[in-house]
């Protein structure tokens, strides 16, 4: 589904990914973790879309297509889906019409007719109660004062009607309380499928207790310096991640 | 330094003194004399005054308008004014027509007017109950406030009085429709409303053109209102500015509210190619007033809202939120100055201006000011020019929102904010259309909002 060969990234002349690779299947969870300025969120933008980075080797094709060439808008609408770590505020615009612009442009874009009003209002409530919010969510303007466990809330609740089939969680568990991380952790564990693939950019293990990664990949200075299975992130609680930084400066 | 070379206007004024209504009001002679003396010496306000600093009025000099007496051929304008009217009419509000600057009974829907309640033209109420109108016009802003009070008294043909007693609540809103049909032609009104004790009412000034976007359509509209709340009366009035492209357009607002008085004012300012509104309020004790506006400029329009909230006595409170959306090379200006008296303890006062720049040849120029002389009070003020959030507009570009459409939306949210709170659904509904017939929509969907 998503293949990362030698990927080389700048913010400005400052290489910031020195040769990632990665190759994720469908339905597979992979969990990115590293310390501050590996370059983990930088990942998780670049595969996104988001401008301000330079692409200077190596490739990403998604579902056989090269997903750098294209368009932020065109990534999610061909089922690459962001939650932010730390959603933006868009005050004027109702999360339900943000909600209907986006699943309408993605039916367009799969050739499929508008969503009808009452499906629309039905699947949304649905969604909305599954993750434990008030419905009164929906008619307010996108994450406008919301709390921050609101606000990941809700990028899951975009996320749940959006149905994407390549989620990038960026350090989704950061400014939750557990009770808010429980819920987010189980509406995510409601959204695995086969056919779904998630790779979650997370600073501690904490997470990945809720949500049970298939692979670990540790990001440090712009390269995965180890991958393991879910044991690897036990590790690095116990141990940190200097000994592995130690490792690859000694390399 | 002549009088003559300050303004061309005033060796004009002796081919209409006097048919102009109230000839036989000595009162309102003084008036229009004083006020005519002092237009001859001062001519327009210019640029050196601080008040109107970044707006010059000068092509209004140079225009020479001039004030109609009588409606032009009334018969063959109904049809215009009916076709017109469809456009900007509200069906839930009764409503009275200037036409050029003239009160037009013939295109006025009263039908149920409560009979307890005053509305009619300013010509005739000044024949009807001068007594009364002695009492307000003139009071609530003077001559010298500036060149174009002084001017609007000299010259005013025709206008608005209303007058709502004491209990007495309007059950609709009465809207007044401003409009100009004759180019080169110069619609000079004084308003008068006055809402007594414990009366309610809500009034909305629509003012606009019937004539085509022509170069040689210009006109000038310099309406000058006089507001009076009483003790406990609640008023809310609109203005809707959507004067044609070439039309110059001046109006001032000037409100004095008695104790515990609620003023609310929403003030949309779309059309014109130069447009300076006033709106000054004076606050009695406890009294409340909020005072909203929405700018929306394109090509090359020039507007600009000047506001006072004048806190005269303790514990009342102001609430004021400007926006301002600027496109092309268009200019927007707002001052807006909070002035606390000395006794005005406990004044609770907050001024916000937002501004959204669109190009790079917009420009925004934004004074607040707050002069506080009481010590036990609570006043802020901000100020905000900029462009679109590049972050929002990633952000809903991964939520699949292209980004022309993101643009749009976020624009378009920016200044949904002020129409949004236009209670009355069919004033809301036609706001709304304006706003979004001023700015690209591709992508926003009206019916989802």
């Amino acid at each position: 589904m998503l293949s990362i060969k030698n990927l080389h990234a700048n913010v400005g002349d400052k290489p910031i990914l020195k040769g990632i690779n990665l190759d994720v299947n469908p339905g597979e969870i992979h969990a990115i973790m590293g310390p501050n300025g590996s370059g983990k969120s930088t990942l998780a933008h670049i595969l996104s879309g988001k401008s301000g980075y330079t692409v200077t080797a190596g490739s990403v094709t998604y579902d056989n297509k090269d997903l750098i060439e294209m368009a932020p808008e065109i990534r999610a609408r061909e089922g690459v889906f962001l939650a932010f770590q730390y959603p933006v505020e868009i005050p004027g615009v109702s999360n339900i019409y943000l909600l209907k612009a986006a699943l309408n442009a993605i039916r367009k874009h799969q050739g499929l007719s508008e969503v009808d009003a009452m499906d629309f209002l039905t699947l949304v409530k649905g969604k909305v109660h599954m993750l434990e919010m008030d419905e009164k969510f929906l008619y307010r303007a996108v994450n406008e004062g919301f709390s921050g466990g609101e606000k990941k809330r809700n990028e899951i609740l975009q996320m749940a009607i959006l149905e994407p089939k390549l989620c990038i969680l960026d350090e989704t568990d950061s400014g939750l309380d557990i009770d808010a991380l429980k819920i987010v952790a189980e509406g995510v564990n409601s959204l695995r499928s086969a056919d779904r693939s998630f790779v979650m950019v997370t600073h501690y293990q904490r997470l990945l207790d809720y949500i049970k990664p298939d692979f670990v990949h540790v990001l440090a200075n712009g390269q995965i310096v180890k991958s393991g299975g879910p044991e690897l992130a036990m590790e690095l609680e116990e141990k940190g991640y200097s000994w592995l930084e130690d490792k690859q400066a000694a390399a | 330094m002549t009088t003559a070379t300050m303004s061309r206007y005033p060796a004009e004024y002796h081919t209409i003194a006097t048919k102009l209504p109230g000839q036989d009001l000595p009162w309102l002679k003084a008036l229009r004399a004083q006020a005519l003396e002092k237009f001859s010496i001062n001519g327009f306000p210019s640029p050196r005054d601080e008040d109107w600093r970044y707006t010059n009025v000068s092509a209004i000099e140079k225009k020479l308008f001039c004030p109609l007496l009588e409606i032009k051929n009334l018969s063959s304008l109904k049809p215009v004014v009916a076709e017109w009217m469809k456009s900007y009419q509200l069906q839930d509000a009764w409503s009275v027509v200037l036409i050029d600057g003239l009160f037009s009974a013939e295109c006025s829907v009263l039908n149920g007017f409560p009979e307890a309640v005053s509305v009619m033209g300013m010509a005739e109420a000044l024949s009807t109950q001068p007594e009364l109108v002695e009492n307000y016009l003139g009071h609530a802003v003077k001559n010298s406030e500036h060149s174009f009070i002084a001017f609007n008294t000299a010259w005013f043909t025709d206008g608005l009085f209303v007058h709502v007693p004491a209990k007495q609540v309007l059950e609709k809103p009465i809207q007044v429709l401003h409009l100009n049909t004759q180019a080169e032609n110069m619609a000079t009104t004084r308003n008068v409303i006055i809402i007594d004790d414990m009366a309610e009412a809500q009034i909305i000034e629509t003012y606009a053109s019937s004539l085509s976007k022509d170069e040689a359509n210009s006109y000038l509209t310099a309406a000058v209102t006089e507001v009076f709340v009483g003790r406990n009366a609640n008023l809310t009035l609109f203005k809707m500015q959507c004067e044609s492209e070439k039309a110059y357009h001046f109006g001032g607002i000037y409100v004095k509210e008695a104790q515990d008085a609620r003023f609310c004012h929403h003030n949309f300012a779309f059309g014109g190619l130069l447009a300076r509104s006033d709106i000054h309020v004076d606050l009695g004790k406890a009294s409340e007033c909020e005072l909203n506006g929405l700018y929306l400029g394109v090509n090359r329009q020039h507007i600009d809202n000047h506001t006072r909230i004048n806190h005269l006595e303790p514990h009342a409170s102001s609430r004021e939120m400007y926006k301002g959306v600027l496109d092309d090379r268009a200019r927007g200006v707002f001052q807006g100055r909070v002035i606390v008296a000395e006794n005005a303890q406990k004044t609770d006062s907050q001024m916000n201006n937002r501004n959204l720049l669109l190009s790079n040849e917009a420009e925004a120029d934004t004074k607040p000011q707050l002069e506080i002389y009481a010590d036990d009070v609570k006043c802020g003020h901000g100020v905000t020019v900029g462009q679109l959030d590049e972050k929002s507009i990633f952000y809903l570009q991964s939520r699949c929102i292209d980004e022309e459409t993101a643009r749009n939306m976020l624009t378009f949210a920016f200044a949904n904010e002020m129409v949004d709170k236009v209670e009355i659904k069919s004033l809301h509904d036609s706001v709304l259309e304006q706003v979004l017939a001023r700015f690209p929509q591709e992508g926003v969907n009206k019916e989802w909002l």
